[in-house]
């Protein structure tokens, strides 16, 4: 295999990461019943902090933590306006996905085209040298690999572990889980923080790797939080069919890329947001499963037609938590 | 009015201190005093009949915007395609006057024709965004989304390509053009008194529609209750699909307006963001539409005044989304306050 496609798929994968870390945390969010609509501006904002404390600290460590921190901190005023002061959870996310892009435009406009530290490769001893494999797994940097992690993590704690069955009752039937004694509330707080903080990290990853610096409005990262909830629905709030969406929209906009050269009449900008059309796409196959009409046209069809079609739909159909966006009343 | 009160307006007050607070400690982290940058601003919108002519240049858009926007969420419907449906409202008038530019009609003709094609334009991707909710399943807020970011692309490509200027196409966008088609300007302004009137008249269509109107009611109870009102014998889909079409319409004339009344050409940001600024409006108003009106002329104040504050005071013109933005926050956050705290009579 020659080295230029080993490389990108190598970088797929890098630039899945970022997107992987917003999916998951909101995966994880939405699972406990909270939709949370401030991705897109949160980590524009996480990018620039991030940069501006690796910059001034000069590590880009601190520069994680405070994306994380400051993610942390935009969900849990979300937290606060929507689970105890009950205002809408899409009103106040949206509002915030706009007033901390905003916030991040002017407060890193000192820092505009300065330039700062990236995360430095760290090649994993061993596994590197792997044959394919290697190249392409194992020659990233540490939250590349943690990105790796997240997915497995996620899942096995959504999914095999007591405190994961917990979370998935508070978001599907939250009476049950508190008559079983769950503290509804302050577990959907605790997500929804924890969603925060990993969104936060995929600031920073930007802003400190995958498109190092900060550029004010042309740093290219307006549009990915949006991105990054279609994958949470896309991966029918599961981390592995997330991780699968991730990884199939980088694959997209490398494409993109590579195709640019033979398409010389199309821009640049046009083949960006060509994975924007495959997404409605998609979304629109897992969804129209779910679609009442749908129902009814099966209904009609011959026995077999039927069995064949209901089991494709049901196959790819993603239905959200039952609680998802419904406020939870203690008493 | 249903229960006035003097307690809400208490709360009301506090939000706007509450917010003018968070963005003069953004300010202050800045380095940059907080009254000046105000005062710039008040400056910068109204300092002259010229600057508060741009001010109702950004206003009349906005205002187009938020009262299509008010239909939607009278329906219960998160309409954030909005953005798609100027562009493609733009692109459409864009269409139309090439189309007919070399015709013999006389240019007004032409004008009211771009008009209805950009309303025709926004109709339909609103549609679009409605027919993917209604019949996919698809919630309108992502489908909305990636329509704004096709709506996008499309302008690019038809700047770049087809429509591109002789010689190479540009950011700056399509050839201009010419001065018979466009809105004719209040002298001494970049102000059209059409665009003004279309503005109004808008505003007041949808006042009316929603107030005054069986449809006004019934859509309101679809956006309250849409089971409720569907075992009533409201057809819900098809009262969604009209909310859509209306505001894509809607959305769609303030495209044709930036086209023939401000820009006279299509270029790739012809929406200037509107879109989602008349969402920030309508929540603010509490999707009331007389308050949209004087709101809506705040906001794109805001806009103008900020604009100089790069050369003057060396800060971010989006100062203007930041106070915006915490205007709407500490207006939810107090009305959640107020809420939990006011007794209930």
């Amino acid at each position: 295999m020659d080295s230029a496609f080993l490389s990108g798929l190598a970088g797929i994968l890098a630039a899945a990461a970022p997107i992987l870390f917003a999916a998951i945390g909101e995966t994880l969010t939405e699972r406990a019943g909270v939709t949370n609509l401030s991705v897109n501006g949160a980590i524009i904002l996480t990018a620039m902090v991030g940069f501006v404390v690796a910059v001034e600290t000069n590590s880009t460590v601190l520069g994680f933590l405070a994306g994380a921190v400051v993610g942390a901190l935009v969900t849990l005023l979300l937290a606060f306006a929507t689970i105890t002061l009950k205002q809408s959870q899409v009103a106040v996310g949206f509002v915030l996905a706009l007033l901390c892009r905003d916030l991040a435009y002017f407060l890193g406009n000192p820092y505009m085209g300065v330039s700062g530290p990236i995360v430095s490769h760290l090649p994993i001893p061993l596994l590197a040298d792997i044959p394919i494999i290697g190249q392409i797994f194992f020659r990233h940097n540490l939250p590349v690999y943690a990105s790796y992690l997240l997915v497995f993590l996620a899942f096995w704690w959504l999914f095999k572990t007591r405190p994961g069955l917990m979370l998935q009752g508070i978001g599907e039937r939250p009476e049950a889980a508190f008559a079983r004694g769950a503290n509804v509330n302050r577990m959907r707080y605790f997500y929804t923080v924890l969603g925060g903080a990993l969104v936060g990290i995929a600031g920073p990853l930007y802003s400190l790797s995958v498109k190092a610096g900060w550029k004010g409005t042309i740093s290219g990262l307006d549009g990915i939080g949006w991105i990054a909830l279609a994958i949470t629905i896309f991966g029918a709030w599961n981390p592995m069919r997330a991780a699968l969406g991730a990884y199939f929209f980088a694959f997209l906009q490398w494409l993109g890329l590579v195709l640019q050269p033979s398409l010389p009449g199309i821009p640049s900008q046009v083949l960006q947001v060509a994975p924007f059309p495959l997404m409605i796409l998609t979304l629109l196959l897992v969804n129209i499963g779910n679609a009442e009409w749908v129902d009814r046209a099966l209904a009609a069809m011959p026995e077999k037609t039927r069995h064949f079609i209901s089991r494709l739909l049901r196959a790819m159909r993603s239905s959200p938590p039952g609680a998802l966006g419904v406020p939870f009343d203690n008493e | 009015m249903k229960s006035f009160r003097w307690s809400t307006v208490g709360f009301q007050v506090l939000a706007v201190v509450l917010a003018l607070a968070f963005t003069s400690l953004v300010l202050m982290i800045a380095g940059t005093p907080p009254l000046a940058a105000y005062a710039n601003i008040l400056n910068g919108a109204f300092n002259s009949m010229k600057s508060f002519a741009d001010v109702a240049v950004a206003w009349i858009p906005l205002l187009i915007v938020t009262a299509g926007l008010l239909v939607t969420f009278s329906a219960g419907l998160w309409n954030i395609g909005i953005e798609g449906q100027i562009m493609v409202g733009a692109i459409f008038t864009t269409g139309a006057l090439r189309l007919l530019q070399d015709s013999a009609l006389p240019s007004a003709l032409i004008i009211v024709a771009g008009f209805l094609a950009g309303m025709l334009g926004g109709a339909l991707w609103a549609a679009l965004a409605g027919l993917l909710k209604i019949y996919g399943g698809v919630n309108e807020i992502f489908g909305g989304l990636g329509l704004n970011f096709v709506a996008t692309a499309l302008a690019l490509w038809l700047i770049f390509g087809p429509w591109k200027r002789p010689g190479v196409g540009s950011m700056s966008g399509t050839e201009p053009f010419p001065e018979a088609l466009w809105l004719p300007l209040l002298p001494g302004t970049r102000l059209s008194g059409w665009s003004v009137a279309v503005g109004l008249v808008g505003i007041i269509v949808i006042y009316f529609l929603l107030q005054g109107t069986y449809f006004g009611l019934r859509l309101k109870a679809v956006g309250r209750n849409a089971r409720a009102a569907f075992l009533l014998g409201i057809p819900t889909s098809m009262y969604g699909l009209l909310a859509f079409l209306i505001c894509g319409a809607l959305a769609g004339a303030a495209g044709a307006v930036q086209v023939t009344g401000v820009y006279h050409r299509l270029i790739p940001s012809i929406s200037s963001g509107y879109g989602f600024l008349g969402l920030m409006v309508a929540m603010l108003v509490n999707y009331q539409a007389i308050w949209a009106v004087l709101v809506s002329l705040f906001f794109a104040a805001l806009n103008i005044g900020s604009i100089q504050l790069p050369i003057v005071l060396k800060v971010d013109s989006s100062l203007a989304g930041v106070l915006q933005g915490a205007l709407v926050l500490f207006f939810m956050l107090m009305d959640g306050v107020r809420r939990r705290f006011q007794p209930k009579s």
